[in-house]
């Protein structure tokens, strides 16, 4: 066993740990919070494992790289595969069409095809269903996650730690708090909401020019709204506006969240680079797992195959950026 | 060409830096659009971004901060004056939402708040309808350019209203004018400038495209080709065929 260092125990060195721990590696985790939690953005995310989506916009290596998430998330939690769907009102259609070249392998619903899928959502005319893409609960996904890892004898210890002072290979996932150049903080915002009337199973994306929303089911009723994209550092609480724009689009997907329980709010900052790609970036025996942006559970586990990979074979993978 | 307050622009497309895929793809197409202006909206991004603000500055282009999403001058106002610190410019694009949907301007608060800034000092842009009163009361206030929408933000329908923006180009032919929003495509950007248009701003057309970049470079060139054919005198329309070589003398057979 050879021991390795993971600096922090968010969703890309609990992920680092666990991939070098089946090569044979023996990672010691420090994080100066301890276990994952409200401190660290992981803790905020939606969870949806939907690389065709996201490939919509975002570079194609996301849509490649993260198609294997379901089946790398599966080896520790619960993954649920119902696809995602893709909804639009009338006035909108055009962007669902746009959407629908830009995905492949989506099926187009017309109203009858969603109704037998989903009969909440029937008032939406116009659907797309992506069947090949899944979903998880974040934080029961960091907990499977960390269970997994105590069943190797592998815990977080809760310290401060400073790479320099380490010996050895360092992993660097610190997020935000790892400050590189160019590493900038993207704002979002979150709504957690109880509605036990409505029983969504997959996650739905509302296409609008001005106000998306996706909303992930956590099951027993419970839903989470994401979320905004705001290029700011600001960490304050959630924006009157940005629940206003949620809320009110939560309420055009399905009349009955007007009646849901507040149960949460959230906002933090995800880490991106400048080409929102992550990267492993190699700086002699320490290496930086960092810049996830709005990908920390689609694409953590490509981030830390590679990280892992180059350590034990000196593989390069297209992640890793040797300073 | 027209100058902008005393600027004279490199090239007459102004662009903006919101819904890109990354900062990165929009340095990208920054630089493959040779846009000379970069606009940047202060109410959401980079309210407190010091990172997205530091991208922007270094695209090193004229910077437009704008009030885009104030729906009143009140708002208009202090978004202005915070804008103003941040990027250290007069020059601002006053944005006053009067209909949440259609995003037209709300031409009372755009005027409140055009004599407000413009005595503060401000270099306004106002975003307007083609409406020549109120480009001539905009112009009392203080403006030096106006910037008449093409159609409603986002729409990319192009130019809703050729004649009421004739009209206007030709009412006020010494104010520099910016076609703003509703550019959808780069024949639309050609079309202004040919109309005798100083400049086009748009953000969605590029920043939304599958392939930005290479959108980014088709306005480019449109521009380009819109402000040479203004240049150069375009002939007029007539209503019949007229042939480019005399008739007389060619052989029939």
């Amino acid at each position: 066993m050879r021991d390795i260092t993971v600096i922090g125990a968010g969703v890309a060195g609990l992920f680092a740990a666990w991939h070098l721990s089946q090569q044979g590696w023996h990672p010691r985790i420090i994080d100066r919070n301890g276990p994952p939690g409200p401190h660290g953005c992981s803790w905020w995310a939606g969870g949806m494992l939907a690389p065709i989506c996201e490939g919509v916009t975002a570079d194609p290596l996301i849509a490649r790289l993260g198609a294997q998430a379901a089946d790398d998330w599966a080896q520790v939690t619960t993954v649920t595969r119902h696809g995602t769907l893709v909804v639009a009102l009338d006035r909108d259609r055009a962007e669902l069409s746009r959407f629908a070249r830009r995905a492949p392998g989506h099926v187009m619903l017309d109203g009858a095809a969603l109704a037998e899928l989903k009969p909440d959502l029937a008032d939406h005319r116009h659907a797309l269903h992506i069947p090949p893409e899944a979903h998880l609960n974040p934080r029961q996904a960091l907990a499977d996650l960390l269970a997994a890892l105590q069943d190797r004898g592998i815990t977080v210890e809760t310290a401060e730690a400073d790479a320099q002072d380490i010996a050895g290979p360092v992993i660097d996932a610190r997020g935000m708090a790892a400050s590189l150049p160019d590493l900038r903080g993207v704002r979002g915002e979150m709504i957690v909401l109880h509605a036990p009337d409505i029983t969504l199973t997959r996650p739905v994306r509302l296409l609008h020019p001005r106000h998306p929303l996706y909303v992930v089911p956590r099951g027993g009723g419970i839903f989470m709204l994401g979320a905004t994209q705001i290029e700011s550092d600001a960490r304050r609480p959630i924006t009157a506006r940005a629940l206003l724009e949620m809320l009110s689009a939560a309420y055009v997907l399905d009349a009955r969240f007007a009646e849901a329980s507040v149960l949460e709010t959230g906002t933090d900052l995800r880490p991106a680079f400048r080409d929102n790609i992550p990267r492993v970036t190699v700086r002699g025996r320490v290496l930086h797992l960092n810049g996830l942006f709005r990908h920390g559970y689609l694409m953590a586990p490509a981030l830390a195959r590679q990280a892992a990979d180059y350590l034990t074979h000196q593989t390069r993978g297209e992640l890793i950026h040797e300073d | 060409m027209r100058d902008f307050y005393g600027v004279t622009l490199d090239s007459p497309l102004m662009l903006g830096t919101a819904q890109y895929p990354s900062p990165a793809v929009m340095q990208q197409a920054f630089a493959a659009s040779g846009a000379s202006v970069a606009t940047v909206s202060l109410r959401r991004e980079s309210g407190q971004g010091q990172a997205f603000g530091q991208i922007v500055r270094d695209l090193g282009i004229h910077i437009l901060p704008n009030t885009a999403g104030c729906h009143n001058a009140r708002e208009a106002i202090t978004t202005a004056r915070m804008a103003r610190e941040i990027f250290e410019t007069n020059w601002i694009k006053l944005e006053v939402i009067g209909h949440a949907d259609t995003l037209q301007p709300d031409p009372f608060g755009l005027l409140e708040a055009a004599e407000t800034l413009a005595a503060d000092g401000f270099e306004v842009f106002p975003y307007t309808t083609e409406d020549q009163v109120l480009a001539q009361r905009l112009i009392d206030a203080g403006c030096r350019v106006l910037m008449p929408w093409g159609a409603p933000i986002g729409s990319g329908m192009g130019l809703n209203n050729r004649y009421g923006l004739r009209t206007l180009r030709e009412a006020f032919p010494d104010i520099p004018m910016v076609i703003d929003a509703g550019i959808g495509l780069p024949s639309h950007a050609a079309d202004a400038l040919e109309m005798g248009f100083d400049a086009v701003l748009l953000n969605s057309a590029v920043a939304q495209a599958g392939d930005p970049v290479a959108m980014a470079r088709a306005f480019g060139l449109a521009v380009q080709a819109g402000a040479l054919a203004a240049g150069a005198d375009p002939m007029g329309v007539r209503d019949m065929g007229a042939p480019s070589t005399p008739l007389i003398g060619k052989a029939w057979l």
